[in-house]
């Protein structure tokens, strides 16, 4: 989708103020790294994907995405995933108190602390057969399609009907913009660089080159 | 983005009390251990960080064949390291030469390479970076009081799918002869996103 969320380029957001390395908390609040262990736990159920999890948060409205702290933003998505999914009513929500019961199935994925020790990371694999071979082959010339579908997309605009080269081939990947619909299925993976020029114009520095993984499904042949 | 630290005398903020009723309803829903997310933090605060990355990148350059071996197969040197996990299997190293200069951006979200440098800096995850960085990369570093020559060639990489990328900074000159564990400390986490370079010696503690 064409959302805020894809922010490549976009100006007037003012300069980036970075904290001195050396004095940066994990978390700067307390309740951050709550939000943050209840997205990781909830998650491990696999009731989701990770596609689906990008794409509850980038479609939250505008302009509480650009408002919300980047947890703020976790938690506003996890509320929403928690309702959709049923795991959680609007009532529970409401009030704070449960009133409806978790199937048996799901508890027994509930993630302990044994396990988040010996695991701290998730190590799903996102390689999938490929449907068919690979179309592109590194040093080949391609045009980002100018597609602006209304779903989960990992294509930003920015590099859309834009010329670049295949600089390498990733294999088949999952394919994300199916996959946030819960279909999971491979579709090969390139990096394309692009020329900073080709996609900034001639205010872009010359020596300048951006790299996008971008899936075939988003490529054409350019001459 | 971000909001100040609360006076701890305040009253708690309406998203504190809306993060505390949440999970406590998971909890009693049996959905959420309590102890697993005290583990989860606790592995956060104490063991997981930007030092598996400083030790990578301190070997690549106090042993070429690791180093050859990492800039080849990157996902067999790493896990020789014991770092895995969270597309931390999936990790293409960039070496910063005289010639190129590597930076690594998400602007879709916040893409990282968890496994080898904890999780992302707040700047990193924010509208600013990730709207600059692929347009005007020189501009950001300038930011970070980093200033790239035009004769060298900036590449900025955004991380669009699960492919995770780290930077290999430049070995930086006067740290000859020093070891590997010495050399970490001149690794930062800034060096290995590509915002800046490695620290020199001068500016560190000589070991």
């Amino acid at each position: 989708m064409n959302g805020v969320h894809d922010l490549g380029g976009m100006q007037g957001f003012g300069p980036v103020r970075p904290e001195p390395e050396s004095e940066e908390p994990v978390f700067h609040e307390e309740w951050e790294g709550r939000v943050y262990a209840m997205v990781r736990l909830i998650g491990g159920l696999a009731l989701w994907n990770l596609d689906m999890v990008r794409h509850a948060r980038e479609s939250l409205p505008p302009a509480d995405y650009i408002a919300y702290s980047y947890y703020e933003i976790w938690f506003a998505a996890l509320r929403k995933q928690l309702v959709e999914s049923g795991l959680v009513t609007e009532d529970e929500l409401r009030t704070g108190r449960a009133s409806s019961a978790v199937s048996g199935a799901i508890l027994e994925r509930v993630m302990r602390a044994e396990q988040v020790r010996a695991k701290p990371f998730m190590t799903t694999s996102y390689r999938r057969p490929a449907p068919g071979p690979a179309r592109f082959v590194p040093g080949d010339r391609v045009r980002a399609r100018n597609r602006h579908p209304r779903g989960h997309t990992r294509e930003p605009r920015y590099v859309r009907g834009h010329v670049g080269t295949i600089d390498a081939h990733y294999g088949s990947q999952v394919f994300p913009d199916l996959s946030a619909d819960g279909v999971v299925e491979g579709c090969h993976l390139y990096c394309v660089r692009f020329a900073a020029r080709a996609l900034w114009g001639e205010s872009a520095n010359v020596n300048s080159a951006v790299y996008v993984d971008l899936w075939e499904d988003y490529l054409e042949a350019a001459p | 983005m971000t909001k100040d630290h609360q006076d701890d005398t305040a009253p708690p903020s309406d998203i504190e009390l809306s993060v505390k009723a949440l999970e406590s309803l998971l909890v009693e829903k049996g959905l959420v251990d309590q102890e697993a997310v005290d583990a989860l933090l606790e592995l956060h605060e104490n063991e997981i960080g930007p030092s598996n990355g400083r030790r990578v990148v301190a070997r690549a350059w106090a042993d070429g064949g690791f180093k050859r071996w990492l800039l080849d197969d990157p996902n067999g040197a790493i896990a020789s390291m014991g770092y895995v996990g969270s597309q931390g299997d999936q990790v293409r190293v960039l070496e910063n030469t005289d010639d190129v200069h590597n930076l690594v951006v998400c602007t879709l979200c916040s893409c990282y390479p968890w496994p080898l440098l904890g999780l992302p800096p707040v700047w990193y995850k924010s509208a600013p970076y990730r709207a600059q960085a692929v347009a005007d990369p020189r501009g950001v570093m300038r930011q970070f009081g980093s200033e790239i020559g035009d004769n060298r060639e900036v590449r900025v990489w955004d991380s669009t799918s699960e492919m995770r990328y780290l930077v290999l900074p430049q070995r930086p000159p006067g740290a000859e002869g020093w070891c590997e564990e010495e050399l970490r400390d001149l690794v930062t986490r800034n060096s290995m996103i590509g915002v800046e370079e490695a620290q020199r010696p001068a500016t560190t503690q000589t070991p």
